[in-house]
């Protein structure tokens, strides 16, 4: 697999090895490597259909993996249950946001927080939530599900946070919204990441994916065939005719 | 001890009215009547209303809770504990409640398996199909006096016994929803992925729910054949399981207030009808007919409901709740 670029020294927080999907008889993932490091935002792009949304789903435990090693912090987390990935430091907000409809704002956060017990930190933490996302603030008793589409996103990323994790998984975080809404969550994840918290980035819009990360993969029907610095892939000849649509 | 008080003032009251009301035979057995159906309607609405699981076998639970009890007080019928009167009797009673309660709770827990691959229709196939296995069973079982049940069961109930597990079932009821289990099972009603996501249990919380439900459907059983005295296994066919849906359906899923006053009012609503029928002078035939167009007017009552207010009578709001924000307002 080709590499554009130097990736940067670091500090191993996530390895994805040899790892196969499969549904029914349908290979989707055929033997993914892949690895994220401590305070790395690193992105998956690729076409409709090359196996994003199932390596998102099979390293936090949605699917399980027919072959792979998956592991988090040294530690071998192949076949736990997404609930029991949480307490070891993942948070996954899934694609379609996944939101509490008929819950309020601030008890879908507090849900997010279902694990912990420390109220006073989970007072911080949502108010760290509402300091990014003000537009939640404003909507804390509303029900969730008359959130705007972006709101409801935005909700969607907080919650994940709230749950303090090492790593947080993002499976199309712009998907159906306005690109005002976009830059703002974007810019958000770029603050988020600043102040320590690691990000796997599941992205259509490969702009601004290869923008944020620090490293990207390129997945191609359940393979990776290549990965680089955003920067490098951005330039690439190869990723602009295929993704970039130029 | 603020967890205690509640409790002893209810069983206080409930003594007192029953000191006061007791002698009026009918309306005892009437209020039982209500509190059975009230007990059955909240402990449903836990998993139907709280943890979105949608079970139509609730009959099945309470058969098991009505028949183990029952068994169990007629073999300890001539045994009694000297010395304590009619105490002992009331002693033997409860432990006829705790076994009813605990074989449906088991009956729970074995349903409550399938339930974590089952979703929506198919859990509803599910547990359809144990109640009606558990009828037949029953009814193929000579020991349980067959299709003609059993009879001569010891009428220990008293009003303020039924009344006195109607408490605890709401006061459990409430407590669960308010409490990080209940935030749990809310979660996995709304998004079971999502619930997952946040690091929610939900294999075993589906579990817990059901096993709780069951335990005071079995409890509800065990109330109503000490009653009645009498029990077939016709009084728990598919159709009282549809009663009890019907109750929750509404009063608001979600909503242990709705499934209080649903089944208060759809359990009397007959009764009034039928003493309604009387006082204008109507024959007794026309009181039967009451009994036969119950089941109609269910279904008018439902549709009529669905479509005015599809999400029930009190929604997912609880009176409580209404008194808290009206108290926060002032």
């Amino acid at each position: 697999m080709p590499e554009l670029g130097t990736r940067a020294p670091r500090e191993p927080l996530l390895e994805v090895k040899g790892l196969k999907v499969k549904y029914g008889a349908i290979e989707a993932l055929k033997g993914v490597e892949l690895s994220v490091g401590v305070g790395e935002v690193v992105a998956l792009i690729g076409a409709n259909g090359a196996g994003k949304t199932s390596t998102l789903r099979a390293v936090s435990g949605m699917v399980k993996p027919v072959a792979g090693s998956i592991t988090l912090r040294g530690q071998s987390v192949v076949g736990l249950k997404a609930n029991e990935l949480v307490p070891k430091g993942m948070a996954h907000a899934p694609e379609g946001r996944g939101i509490f409809p008929n819950l309020t704002v601030r008890e879908n956060l507090e849900l997010g927080a279902y694990l912990r017990n420390d109220g006073a930190g989970i007072a911080d933490d949502a108010a760290r939530c509402f300091k990014f996302f003000p537009v939640l603030a404003e909507r804390q008793k509303q029900m969730a599900g008359t959130l705007s589409g972006g709101e409801q996103q935005m909700l969607a990323i907080s919650r994940a946070m709230m749950s303090r994790p090492k790593l947080l998984l993002l499976d199309e975080p712009s998907l159906g919204l306005a690109p005002q809404v976009t830059q703002i969550i974007f810019r958000i994840l770029r603050e988020v990441n600043a102040q320590g918290m690691s990000i796997l980035l599941v992205e259509q819009n490969a702009h601004l994916a290869l923008g944020l990360c620090h490293w990207a993969y390129v997945l191609e029907t359940g393979e990776m065939v290549m990965s680089g610095t955003g920067e490098k892939l951005l330039a690439s000849e190869e990723v602009r005719k295929a993704y970039l649509g130029e | 001890m603020r967890a205690w008080a509640p409790i002893a003032v209810a069983a206080a009251a409930l003594f007192a009215l029953q000191l006061l009301l007791g002698r009026f035979e009918f309306f005892v057995y009437l209020a039982s009547l209500v509190g059975v159906n009230v007990i059955l309607a909240v402990s449903l609405n836990i998993i139907n209303g709280m943890t979105g699981q949608f079970s139509i076998g609730h009959a099945g639970f309470m058969a098991v809770g009505a028949y183990t009890a029952s068994v169990f007080s007629l073999a300890t019928n001539d045994t009694r504990i000297a010395g304590l009167g009619v105490v002992s009797d009331q002693i033997f009673f409860v432990a006829a409640l705790a076994l009813g309660g605990a074989a449906a709770a088991l009956c729970g827990f074995l349903v409550g398996l399938p339930s974590l691959r089952l979703r929506g229709d198919y859990l509803a196939i599910v547990t359809l199909g144990f109640g009606e296995i558990i009828r037949v069973i029953v009814q193929n079982t000579p020991s349980l006096g067959g299709p003609l049940g059993l009879s001569g069961v010891p009428q220990y109930s008293t009003f303020a016994m039924v009344w006195f597990v109607v408490f605890i079932t709401v006061l459990v009821a409430r407590r669960l929803a308010s409490s990080t289990h209940g935030r749990a099972l809310w979660a996995i009603r709304e998004d079971e992925v999502a619930a997952e996501a946040m690091g929610v249990d939900t294999t075993a919380y589906k579990v817990r729910a059901f096993v709780v439900s069951a335990f005071f459907a079995g409890v509800a059983g065990g109330l109503f054949t000490h009653f009645q005295s009498v029990i077939t296994p016709a009084q728990f066919d598919f159709t009282r399981s549809i009663d009890i849906v019907v109750f929750i359906v509404a009063g608001g899923l979600g909503s242990t207030t709705g499934a209080v006053s649903a089944a208060v009012v759809l359990t009397l609503l007959p009764e009034a009808l039928r003493s309604l029928f009387g006082a204008i002078g109507a024959d007794s035939s026309l009181s039967a007919v009451v009994d036969q167009i119950r089941k109609p007017l269910y279904g008018v009552l439902l549709i009529i409901i669905m479509l005015a207010r599809p999400q029930g009578i009190f929604g997912t709001n609880e009176a409580w709740d209404l008194f808290k924000k009206k108290k926060a307002a002032a």
